[in-house]
């Protein structure tokens, strides 16, 4: 329908147009690609990413060889052996907030690949399948919405025992307290994608339900859960600080940055470096995760521009 | 075109001879609502040949897409129902066999267009990819292979360009393309039946013509019997053989195009006839059939059309009218068809 348009306007303009790609995901690609946004997200995330992966590229200290620590040099600020001070225990900070990435990023990112699989996946039945087992995901996905998070993690997390609290509970305490909203975003994108003309379309021209569910309704209601899931993907970072800050998350020895807020805490009006950098590097890396989501929930979803 | 799964249904000398290609017999569809059950479909019957043309007439709440879905198998069931009645596709009662065994018809034997061809194409797939999957999921073929069949299809429905558009998505399409793409994907398989429903409403008159043209051109090709279903009275006239006019659920007339055009049997058709503007009537007012559609939840007394009926009679408003048989190939279910014939009262 632009061809005829298109020998009317200037050519600059139509090369931009013909360059423009058409699909959903192209045409998101394209937008999120000379979004700022989304690049200063996505370069910090990447840093942390790799920061996590390999901490010791970044620092020649060995955050868990406790032979790093030095009570002599304990409370010392600033100096160019010890670019973020040390703290109480004459640990290096800088190693250590280096170190503490892989927790968060672990957490973030194990939990949110899991209440999209789980809570997508039922809210895929929910929506696809209807009756019944809509009615039994809901209720259930209801029962665990109506727990109030914070008071949930820390119930589960007291219940399952503060002795083997590690990664693995504080993303399973997030988890089941988090998949019913994936399901809830899920659910809905199905059920408004099942009725479109293109599904009984689909159907009237042979394809089985499974094709159905999976080529037809799926690629066209994944949209709002990817955002969902990347916007929660810094909400879990801040969670897990959070728990581990209250006490009831990962453990010492492990190093994470809310265990570090916590630790610093009673000297923080004497030495706050060790309090205050890896409150940085939490928002910080929060902060990066927030814009990434929103940068993807601008490119999937232009109604909300 | 030899699918097992399906002959099977049909026992040998099972007087398939005898039979239609589709026979829709005595079928009533009923929904399930939460103000009450409505009768969507009561008791429509009307049979399809090989290369035969029905056009399927009458406004939006009569049933005729009820119908067409119902022969489709895609209606949604609950709140649907069909209580009664046959839909035989090669002497086999569609409504009888197995899901799998009807998705087996469905695309490949029996094969559906829709009113609004953008939103029947899935958006996110490319033009071509969506004929292509046709021919991967039903014969298996390969990724290449299908795109080239869907770049033939393309040139077969008369796509421009069709090489350098199979990449396109739906909505780079205009409203006409994005319909001869529809129907692309309907005829990939060769169906024997292809059930068309309002294709041309969304479209502006020109581009109606053009896809009127080429569905009959692809019937002529292949063979393959036609359902249309439309409101448009002037759309049919051209391509139709036969016409079934449906209203409330019900056929109120059956006969072959030109005696409809010519004298139609039932009141309801003799109405929509004269409810088409026409240039030698310029400056009269435009006819319009008294009064409204009925409500399918309160259905009238006796004949479903008396309250707007300008023949209607005491007995109208108790009496059924059954499809009176007029002559071989023409029935009407009005008791007074004769004065309708002869346009005599009103």
């Amino acid at each position: 329908m632009s061809n005829a348009t298109i020998t009317q306007q200037p050519a600059k303009h139509t090369d931009v147009k013909a360059e423009k790609p058409a699909s959903l995901w192209s045409d998101a690609w394209y937008d999120l690609r000379r979004n700022k946004v989304f690049l200063i997200g996505a370069l910090l995330a990447l840093i942390l990413i790799l920061v996590s992966a390999f901490p010791q590229l970044f620092s020649h200290i060995n955050a868990y060889d406790p032979a790093t620590c030095d009570l002599k040099n304990a409370r010392k600020g600033i100096t160019s052996e010890h670019w973020f001070g040390t703290d109480n225990l004459g640990c290096d900070t800088y190693s250590r907030v280096i170190y503490g990435a892989r927790v968060s990023i672990l957490v973030g990112i194990i939990t949110t690949v899991i209440t999209t699989v789980v809570g997508g996946g039922m809210g895929l039945v929910a929506g696809f399948f209807g009756h019944w087992s809509d009615i039994l995901l809901s209720r259930l996905a209801e029962v665990f919405f109506a727990i109030p998070p914070i008071l949930g993690a820390l119930l589960i997390l007291s219940v399952i025992g503060r002795d083997s609290a590690g990664v693995g509970t504080v993303v399973m305490a997030l988890a089941v307290l988090y998949w019913p909203l994936l399901l809830r975003i899920m659910r809905a994108a199905v059920i408004s994608a099942k009725s479109q003309d293109f599904v009984v379309a689909a159907r009237a021209l042979g394809a089985s339900s499974g094709r159905i569910m999976l080529r037809h309704i799926l690629p066209n209601a994944v949209a709002p859960v990817i955002v969902t899931a990347t916007l929660n993907l810094g909400a879990f970072i801040a969670a897990e600080a959070g728990l581990s800050f209250l006490g009831v998350g990962v453990q010492s020895p492990t190093i994470s940055w809310g265990l570090m807020i916590s630790d610093a805490r009673p000297w923080f009006l004497a030495q706050p470096e060790p309090l205050l950098f890896p409150a940085l590097f939490l928002s910080i890396t929060v902060l990066a995760f927030v814009m990434l989501g929103d940068a993807v929930r601008d490119a999937l979803d232009p109604k909300l521009r | 075109m030899t699918n097992p799964s399906v002959d099977t249904h049909v026992l040998p000398g099972d007087r398939v001879g005898a039979e239609p290609l589709l026979a829709v017999d005595n079928l009533h569809v009923e929904f399930k609502t939460r103000q009450g059950l409505v009768r969507a479909v009561n008791g429509v019957s009307y049979a399809l040949s090989a290369g035969e043309t029905l056009a399927v007439l009458g406004e939006s709440g009569s049933g005729k897409s009820v119908t067409a879905q119902a022969i489709m198998g895609i209606l949604d069931m609950p709140p649907a129902r069909v209580p009664k009645g046959e839909i035989r596709f090669h002497g086999t009662d569609m409504l009888k066999v197995s899901e799998e065994a009807r998705t087996q018809i469905r695309g490949q034997r029996i094969a559906m267009i829709f009113q609004d061809a953008l939103s029947a194409l899935n958006p996110v797939f490319t033009v071509g990819w969506q004929i292509a999957e046709m021919f991967r999921v039903h014969r298996g073929m390969s990724k290449r292979e299908g795109f080239k069949k869907a770049v033939e299809l393309m040139d077969r429905v008369r796509i421009p360009a069709a090489r350098q558009r199979v990449n396109d998505y739906p909505h780079q399409f205009s409203g006409g393309m994005r319909q001869r793409i529809m129907i692309a994907m309907s005829i990939a398989l060769d169906p024997e039946v292809l059930i068309a429903d309002e294709p041309t409403t969304a479209l502006d008159v020109t581009v109606q013509a053009q896809i009127m043209e080429l569905l009959a051109e692809l019937q002529r090709e292949s063979n393959m019997g036609l359902i249309l279903i439309t409101h448009d009275l002037g759309v049919v006239a051209d391509v139709a053989d036969k016409i079934a006019v449906m209203y409330a659920g019900r056929i109120v007339e059956h006969a072959n195009v030109h005696d409809v055009y010519n004298s139609p049997a039932h009141p309801y058709s003799k109405g929509l006839l004269e409810s088409i503007p026409r240039v030698d009537l310029k400056g009269q007012d435009l006819y319009a059939i008294k009064g409204l559609p009925p409500n399918l939840l309160d259905m009238p007394t006796g004949c479903a059309f008396h309250p707007r009926c300008p023949y209607r009679r005491d007995n109208c408003v108790t009496d059924v009218p059954p499809l009176y048989e007029i002559s071989g190939t023409r029935s009407s279910a009005c008791h007074y068809f004769r004065e309708v014939l002869d346009g005599t009262a009103g």
